[in-house]
């Protein structure tokens, strides 16, 4: 594509650079080597690897044989795989509005740098630096029905006890809640780097002429966040897609499927049940998901990046 | 408009900041708390209870935590290394070098940026079973030790370098590996230490794919071991399996704190992997 048009302006200095510039080339080239080997080993190969085996039945000889969309009509006649599809798509309005939402407030109440604002910020960091299996771990207590920290304290509420890993109809809900409280601070930085790169003399403009502070908040600091919500929406996103520590940990996707998500669906097919066409067929799908969301994201990061530096 | 509703606001304002910030720690402070009491303490809050590091030591007799340790730390500097030594260079070809084909290959690479390996796990394990890597350590950081995330950033940052330096440093004798080593290299430290502080809490806190990969003591990593120990081993030891959390984040939580600028303008400028 524009690769061509580069080479094109070239042309006219030809001759003379000739020579220097394919060495430039060989050493461009290798300078980029180690990268492109382990991008294709790790990442194209294994691609390509998922859809041919998506499109193929390995039977118990051993013997590969076509099996065109067999796999995928597998994959949607499987209850547990729509499961994890709607899952999915619950644990991602689920997790990324309310983060998001707290995100944004947390970066504009804790903007300025005051004693008081710093602590706070460094306390609803924390979970950010925990590995989600520790703070899975440490949520197995919390949800711990009867003595746990949350039962312990809603009791003395009136709550009733709740099972909140093991009622089909919380576990997710409990998921959701555990994804919001570990991710919230993390997309909170963006928007505060966001928010440091608003000109101050916006606001003043606005304050002097007479915006409330509701007003300057949804005329001046919202609209100047674009670029840093798309960014954020699409990151929180990835994660949704390709995050289920919490899951592995916590509920193996059960009570009955009911925090099945995609990534750990594909994981039991594939380690559990040892359903290789079943499990690319689902890969393939997620992979298609995925691309969706860096065709967005390609255009929001190359703003965004300019935007903080 | 309310100069007098102005003093009022701002101690809500406190409060409010106070409860949320208080709510947000509660886990991690009942996590403290159970891990440092014996067990008769754990879901009973007395201020008189006895304090005790046993918990500790427990949890790190129980299971080969030194060698999760081990693992994680190797682990974590392997991929560090790696990404930010291969993303020079590759960003560097990207950035300052002419030739056909560039640009298709810098959209080659950047297509890896949201396809995170996880996705690609079940394929990626037959890879490593075909190399003999299964349950190695090399198994665990094969597929990170480049990332396309690291060569975008790096390449953007390099391009800022005014070309006058690169000539400069032409004139007095340096080779283009010498301009990089001198001119860019330099330029970027900044990125390359946010970039490896983000990797290294990154990988540090990986979980998914070292599971599947490894099935043995010897190379699991702190994250794999600390489930193992959290589902299976102690039954419901709460005070152990506390303990041994706050420890596997513990190295985490300390370095933040003490540095904690550095921490957050890293994550702000090169905060996705």
């Amino acid at each position: 594509m524009t690769a061509i048009e580069a080479t094109d302006t070239d042309v006219g200095l030809a001759p003379r650079v000739a020579a220097g510039g394919r060495r430039r080339t060989h050493l461009a080239l290798a300078l980029l080597a180690p990268s492109l080997v382990f991008l294709v080993l790790f990442t194209y190969w294994p691609i390509v690897r998922v859809a041919v085996d998506s499109v193929t039945l390995t039977t118990f000889g051993s013997k590969t044989v076509a099996y065109g969309l067999g796999n995928f009509a597998r994959l949607f006649d499987d209850p547990a795989f729509a499961r994890a599809v709607t899952n999915n798509l619950i644990y991602a309005v689920g997790t990324v509005v309310p983060s998001i939402a707290l995100a944004l407030a947390l970066a504009v109440g804790l903007e300025e740098a005051t004693g008081l604002a710093t602590t706070i910020r460094t306390v609803v960091f924390f979970p950010v630096l925990i590995p989600l299996v520790a703070a899975a771990a440490l949520f197995l207590f919390v949800f711990l029905p009867g003595i746990g920290l949350l039962d312990h304290h809603l009791a003395k509420l009136g709550v009733p006890r709740t099972n909140w890993l093991g009622d089909p109809d919380v576990a997710l809900w409990s998921l959701i809640g555990l994804t919001v409280w570990k991710n919230a601070a993390y997309y909170m930085l963006f928007f505060l780097a966001g928010l440091q790169a608003i000109p101050a003399d916006l606001y003043e403009a606005s304050r002097i002429e007479g915006a409330s502070a509701i007003r300057r908040f949804t005329r001046v600091t919202l609209p100047l966040l674009g670029p840093t919500f798309a960014f954020v929406v699409v990151i929180a996103l990835v994660n949704v897609v390709t995050q289920v520590d919490h899951v592995v940990v916590l509920t193996k996707g059960g009570p009955s499927d009911s925090t099945n998500l995609v990534l750990f669906y594909i994981y039991q097919q594939a380690h559990e049940n040892f359903d290789t066409g079943k499990a690319a067929a689902a890969t393939v799908v997620s992979l298609v998901a995925l691309s969706a969301l860096s065709v967005l994201s390609l255009r929001t990061l190359e703003r965004a990046v300019h935007y903080e530096t | 408009m309310n100069r007098r509703l102005a003093p009022l606001a701002s101690a809500i304002e406190t409060v409010l900041a106070w409860v949320l910030g208080l709510a947000w720690l509660a886990p991690l402070l009942y996590a403290v708390w159970t891990a440092v009491h014996p067990p008769a303490f754990a879901t009973r809050f007395d201020l008189g209870a006895p304090l005790t590091l046993d918990n500790f030591h427990r949890a790190w007799e129980a299971a080969p935590f030194a060698r999760y340790f081990l693992n994680t730390v190797v682990i974590v500097a392997l991929i560090v290394v790696s990404q930010i030594v291969l993303g020079t260079l590759a960003a560097f070809a990207l950035a300052r070098f002419t030739f056909r084909g560039r640009d298709l290959v810098f959209a080659v690479i950047l297509l890896q940026l949201m396809i995170a390996p996880e996705i690609l796990a079940v394929a990626n394990y037959r890879t490593m079973k075909a190399l003999g890597a299964v349950d190695t350590i090399w198994g665990i950081v094969l597929p990170y030790l480049t990332s396309a995330f690291g060569i975008f950033l790096l390449r953007q940052t390099f391009r800022t370098v005014p070309q006058d330096l690169e000539d400069a440093a032409r004139i007095e004798g340096c080779g283009t590996l010498g301009v990089l080593w001198r001119v860019y290299v330099p330029a970027a430290r900044p990125v390359h230490l946010a970039y490896g502080l983000v990797q290294a809490s990154w990988h540090w806190n990986n979980f998914l794919w070292p599971l599947i990969i490894t099935n043995s003591v010897e190379n699991r990593p702190l994250t794999v071991g600390l489930s193992v120990f959290a589902s299976v081993d102690q039954g419901i030891d709460w005070s152990v399996i506390t303990a041994a959390t706050l420890m596997t984040s513990a190295p985490l939580l300390l370095a933040f704190l003490v540095f904690q600028r550095r921490f957050v303008q890293s994550f702000m400028s090169a905060g996705l992997r």
